[in-house]
């Protein structure tokens, strides 16, 4: 049955799209994100052990790919959605023992996890620079 | 094991079905997680840009193997049982949400099988 004007008009309840963003939410749906970025990410390690076996032509040309200006931003992409959802994951593990409920603490907790993130990625790619360039 | 209340059970009010194991599995393969994601960033870190004889010699040893091999498992354990969650929660078509739960999960152990068989043909090899 075609709904009538005044069905079409009626209000909505709240939802996803007209809620301010807030650190609580946005934090939360990124979990879920990256959650589903590291899925993807999985499936790429699996790959690699696969080309591993493979053998060292196919080896070379998989490592090749994946130090690629293309390959790089893959694993950028990878590597924060992985500490993200590292630090983020810890902050969930505390609250399913009851730890930190409290709002102000969720909001500090929800930055500390930005800034962790970011630090822990930048660590990271520094000392795989580092790495790369036998430096370390 | 039951996870519930002694009044829950008492009352017979309990869930008939699986949500509780898959809670506290999801929880525990994140934190198995903690440890073995952290190690696999740093090993990653040097087998990227290690050329190819290096990097199949990382594989002789038997704890870097035992690792690998544990952090696949957990890994598309977790993996599978997130992704089983984000399906039943966008997914309102029943059947359409069987086949995408179902198919995670069937990827997700037939990725795990066939990277602990590559790890051990290097490891063997």
């Amino acid at each position: 049955m075609p709904l009538s004007q005044e069905e079409i008009n009626r209000p909505l309840s709240p939802h996803l799209l007209i809620y301010k963003p807030q650190i609580t939410s946005v934090l939360s749906i990124m979990h879920r994100g990256t959650g589903i970025v590291l899925f993807g990410g999985s499936l790429l390690w699996a790959l690699w052990f696969v080309l591993l076996a493979a053998g060292s032509t196919a080896y070379i040309q998989g490592q090749t790919l994946l130090l690629s200006p293309f390959g790089l931003i893959i694993l950028l992409g990878w590597s924060f959605s992985f500490f993200y959802h590292f630090c983020n994951g810890i902050r969930h593990l505390l609250w399913d023992i009851g730890v930190g409920f409290e709002l102000s603490t969720v909001r500090k907790s929800g930055w500390t996890v930005i800034f962790a993130s970011i630090f822990l990625t930048s660590v990271a790619w520094a000392l795989g620079v580092m790495n790369g360039k036998g430096l370390l | 094991m039951r996870y519930e209340s002694f009044l829950k059970r008492a009352q017979g009010l309990g869930s008939a079905k699986s949500g509780v194991y898959h809670w506290l599995l999801q929880r525990i393969t994140a934190f198995a997680l903690i440890p073995l994601g952290l190690w696999f960033v740093g090993f990653f870190l040097l087998l990227l840009s290690a050329p190819y004889p290096e990097a199949i010699h990382f594989f002789s040893s038997p704890w870097t193997v035992t690792l690998a091999i544990s952090f696949i498992i957990v890994l598309f354990y977790h993996a599978s049982l997130s992704m089983q969650v984000i399906w039943e929660d966008y997914v309102p078509h029943e059947l359409t949400r069987w086949c995408l739960v179902m198919g995670t999960h069937l990827l997700s152990f037939f990725l795990a099988i066939l990277s602990i068989l590559s790890i051990l043909k290097i490891y063997l090899t």
